[in-house]
């Protein structure tokens, strides 16, 4: 349904050119969930951002192709893409505190939304945004549309968002961070929520985190990202019992197992993330891997399907 | 709720207390500056000054003499002037209060709808042409000291462009009642309402470009977007929205100040009898009596102005208002 | 994501002179610098102009003559309106040292009188930001650094301060201090001093910038890295001066153009009340004013020092902003009401 083919992102700065998504390409199926992993400045963010429209800063260069349904995203006019945003493709944000405008009730900008896609009246917009509170178990749905943003705890508050989000059944639902901000608690509320929308809703889902936990819960197929590429990708299992990038395999060792022996300290992967600027030449893990050899000076290929990695060892250290 | 009026209603009247109590200290008791000497006048005998102290009560301890004003104001209303000593004080500043009103609301309308078309316009296309000169105007009108431009307008409308059709109509300078006449009202008034206004029209534009610019920068504008909004509905429903919390606390303090006497050099240059010109002239003749009551006037629409300012927050966020 | 990118480099440089560079890329803040010293430049100037044109700008000179076209010309026309019995003075020449702006109602030469004005003016207007900065500076630590019954009570005063139209109060102060001038104790200024204009300034603007400053202080009191300092028990002292002070520099630069130009508006409006600069001194304000009963005879007299105000004002905000951007790009700080 949607087919992202070579994406590249830049920003042009004082200092040059920073590429931000460096050739990346994917597909989401028809309700299917995609897990996106990576830490902050990997290119999660930007590069569905840009599948969304919405990096309007006049120094971003977008290149490659976005296609969904069939239809190129990439050009497409402003209107043209205000019609699919909120409508069939929509998101969730990171922060639930500041995602709401502070001054309208959240039942207004649930059917603010509704309105601005479908051709119903008022009341019938409200009432269909009292059903989405209902459904994302917001409890006393029709006493709860009236309250302010501030009004609302964070989980409620994001649970209003999710609302908002599915108020016209898109068929993607693009979910950034979606937990991160919430309690530990909260999160597997909501993560448990997002599978069942999925379900009753048949969107398509790419949710985007950086906890490898929350992934292994809710992802169908699974895609690491690092210095704006994806450097592994691959069904979940396949990915979590056999990782093949060095990279995969540190992030999970940097998570405490929960049964057997406790090791005396974690890993930690040694180094920072690559600067936009100067990226390495080669592998942009390479710096900071330790299986690095002489081949990793040149950029390694993503395998084209299936369980892939872009390393030159395939998983064979 | 109600303890927050009482609180509020407490604030006002120890800000009006400690206004007039400064004013009054600054001409009652600043030293060198002897009141019965002004009164008496440059010069005068030792036994003059001395009856002039007595007959004007400045022989009494300075907190006698503040007591006594204060009740002659508020309670008997019956404060003389020093200058001209039948000539009651309250009436006369009462006296004034239309014309000021006048002055001062019609100005904040022009100020208002300009501003914000202003602002509006220059943050939908910051850094464009358009935007940069709006803002270069902007800022020429903060620039311009007000009684200049309204020396310049009479300039341009009394005298050099008077016998033209562009400003034949422009009356001569004075204020002339509403009731008397609305059109002669209206007339009389709008080169001073101009003149006023574009000081803030330049203010409030700048100023609400730039909360506008850092309104569309926050995550919930990112949320109207995805959301599938126009730009112009972000901007006018969400950016524009929430901005105007801070564009009323801005407003509400200007106009407060401004019906407070602030427009006294607008009344001066185009001979408007408002508060600002009569404190003005009594200033100028040390007339206190006068001064003091258009000062506690002037600080009583302030602190009022204030509590407005507050209602309209809880009415413009809802993060103000307790569940 | 620029953002990122600049906080990097920014660090290898130092802030001052990551504002400075901005600063230095601002075409219009530097060409605003550049006009402004150009202004005060030939008001410093003004000495010299008056030499070389011949005339004392100070005192009146009803009976001068010039050249004008070949021909001696009186500076004080004979009115030709009504009874005659009045004088005109000349309208500009505009010949350069041949009162280019004509002259006043006393034959004086407007231009030479501008010139000293502007010095008059841009003097009082430093003078009075230097003095509401440094008040407002020690204000605003002190209520925001050591809080508690300090905080409450410069804050309670700074309120009624707020609340008093602040043109009320600057006429006040100049009505009652304007004939005896100031004399508390060992500080004393004559009445008809400069220095009286620069004092009432000074103070009445002193909340406008203490309040923001408090605020900084209050927040930067509560921030993490002055919570360390204060939990590793560095002594107080040290914490403002090393931690809390040079924070609050920048927003102190910043005000500094923009109170200039705040302050000589001010003064002018004073000047133009009679209740500023006294005679013989000249400002802009008071030559406005002189030039007021000339208005539809003589416009320029008036005319020239209000442009002179618009431009000087002008180029002080927009170096102003200029600053803001350079030192504080998200702008935290706003003058005032703002």
């Amino acid at each position: 349904m949607l087919e992202v083919k070579d994406l590249k992102v830049s920003f042009r700065s004082e200092q040059g050119l920073m590429r931000a998504i460096d050739g990346v390409s994917f597909n989401v199926g028809e309700g299917e969930i995609l897990g996106m992993v990576g830490e902050s400045g990997s290119g999660k963010t930007v590069s569905l951002l840009a599948v969304m429209g919405l990096i309007n800063d006049p120094n971003a260069v977008i290149e490659g192709s976005i296609k969904f349904k069939g239809r190129e995203l990439v050009g497409m006019s402003n209107a043209e893409m205000r019609k699919l945003r909120g409508r069939e493709i929509a998101m969730i944000f990171q922060d639930p505190m500041t995602a709401l405008t502070p001054v309208y009730t959240i039942g207004w900008q649930i059917a603010e939304q509704i309105l601005a896609h479908e051709k119903i009246s008022k009341s019938a917009a409200r009432q269909k945004a009292i059903d989405l509170l209902a459904e994302v178990n917001i409890p006393n749905p029709a006493d709860a549309i009236d309250r302010y943003p501030h009004q609302l705890s964070g989980g409620m508050r994001q649970r209003a968002v999710i609302a908002m989000a599915l108020s016209c059944n898109p068929s993607l639902l693009v979910a950034d961070e979606p937990t991160t901000a919430l309690d530990v608690t909260v999160q597997a509320q909501i993560l448990d929520l997002v599978r069942k929308l999925q379900r009753n809703h048949k969107s398509a889902v790419v949710f985007i985190t950086h906890d490898m936990g929350v992934i292994a819960e809710i992802a169908d197929r699974v895609m690491v990202m690092y210095g704006g590429r994806i450097v592994e990708r691959g069904q979940r299992n396949e990915l979590f019992l056999k990782p093949k990038h060095p990279y995969t395999k540190a992030l999970l060792d940097s998570i405490p197992p929960l049964e057997g022996e406790k090791p005396k300290r974690l890993r930690a992967i040694s180094g920072s993330p690559p600067s936009l600027l100067n990226r390495p030449t080669g592998c942009c893990f390479g710096p900071r891997c330790v299986f690095r050899f002489e081949a990793c000076s040149v950029q390694p290929d993503l395998g084209k399907s299936g369980h892939a990695a872009a390393c030159f060892l395939k998983g064979a250290q | 709720m109600f303890l927050a009026i009482i609180q509020r209603l407490w604030q006002m009247l120890f800000v009006m207390f400690g206004i007039s109590v400064l004013v009054f200290l600054i001409f009652f008791a600043t030293p060198g500056a002897d009141p019965a000497s002004r009164i008496a006048g440059r010069g005068a005998s030792a036994e003059i000054l001395e009856a002039v102290r007595k007959s004007f009560g400045l022989d009494q301890p300075i907190y006698v003499q503040y007591f006594t004003m204060m009740k002659k104001i508020f309670i008997t209303g019956d404060l003389t002037s020093f200058v001209n000593r039948g000539w009651k004080v309250v009436p006369a500043v009462l006296d004034t209060i239309p014309v000021t009103i006048s002055l001062v609301m019609g100005a904040a309308i022009l100020w208002v709808v300009f501003s914000m078309i202003i602002g509006t316009v220059a943050a939908a296309t910051k850094d464009s042409w358009l935007d940069r000169s709006l803002m270069i105007l902007g800022l020429i009108g903060i620039s311009m000291p007000v009684f200049w431009l309204g020396e310049v307008m009479n300039l341009v409308t009394q005298s050099r462009f008077h016998d033209t059709w562009m400003f034949s109509w422009v009356p001569p300078l004075g204020y002339k009642n509403f009731i008397d006449g609305p059109k002669a009202w209206f007339l009389t008034l709008v080169i001073p309402w101009i003149t006023l206004a574009i000081l803030y029209i330049g203010l409030y534009g700048r100023v609400l470009r730039a909360n506008l610019i850092e309104a569309m920068q926050e995550d919930y504008v990112r949320t109207a977007r995805a959301k599938g909004l126009s730009e112009t509905r972000i901007l006018l429903r969400h950016a524009l929205r929430t901005s105007l919390i801070s564009f009323v606390t801005l407003f509400g303090l200007d106009f407060g100040a401004l019906v407070g006497g602030s427009a006294l050099l607008t009344e001066v240059v185009f001979n408007l009898h408002g508060i600002g010109k009569l404190t003005y002239d009594a200033l100028l003749n040390l007339d206190l009596p006068i001064i003091m009551t258009t000062v506690i006037f002037a600080s009583f629409f302030v602190v009022m102005a204030n509590a407005v300012v507050d209602v309209l927050y809880i009415i413009l966020d809802p993060r103000v208002r307790k569940a | 994501m620029t953002a990122l990118v600049e906080t990097r480099s920014d660090i290898s440089r130092g802030p001052w002179a990551t504002a400075f560079r901005r600063l230095r890329h601002d075409k219009v803040a530097m060409a605003a610098l550049i006009f402004f010293c150009l202004i005060l430049v030939s008001c410093l100037s003004a000495p010299l102009y008056a030499k070389w044109a011949g005339v004392n700008p100070f005192t009146s000179t009803l009976d001068a003559t010039i050249m004008l076209d070949g021909k001696q010309t009186a500076v004080m026309e004979q009115s030709t309106e009504g009874l005659g019995l009045g004088y005109n003075p000349i309208g500009p020449t505009w010949q350069l040292g041949n009162y280019f702006l004509g002259a006043d109602n006393q034959g004086r030469d407007v231009m030479a009188r501008l010139l000293y004005g502007g010095w008059t003016s841009i003097i009082i207007a430093s003078g009075a930001t230097i003095l509401t900065l440094l008040f407002a500076t020690v204000l605003g630590l002190a209520a925001g650094f050591f809080g508690g019954v300090t905080d409450m009570i410069l804050s309670r005063i700074l309120d009624i301060l707020w609340a008093f139209p602040v043109y009320l109060l600057a006429i006040s102060l100049s009505i009652v201090m304007i004939a005896h001038g100031i004399d508390i104790g060992p500080f004393t200024i004559e009445s008809g001093s400069l220095w009286l204009p620069v004092f009432i300034i000074g103070v009445i603007y002193i909340p406008y910038v203490a309040r923001p400053i408090r605020g900084q202080v209050l927040s930067l009191r509560e921030s993490e890295f002055v919570l360390a300092a204060i939990s590793l028990g560095v002594p107080s002292h040290r914490i403002l001066f090393r931690d809390i002070l040079p924070n609050v520099t920048t927003t102190l630069i910043v005000f500094v153009p923009l109170m200039m130009a705040l302050n000589m508006l001010t003064e002018s409006a004073l000047s133009f009340l009679s209740i500023g600069v006294q005679p013989p001194d000249a400002s802009w304000g008071t030559i406005i004013q002189d030039g007021q009963g000339l208005l539809y005879s003589r416009p320029w007299v008036a005319l020239a020092p209000g442009i002179a105000i618009v431009i000087t004002v002008l180029a002080l905000n927009v170096l102003g902003d200029g600053l803001r951007d350079a030192l504080d790009p998200r702008s935290k700080i706003k003058l005032g009401r703002g």
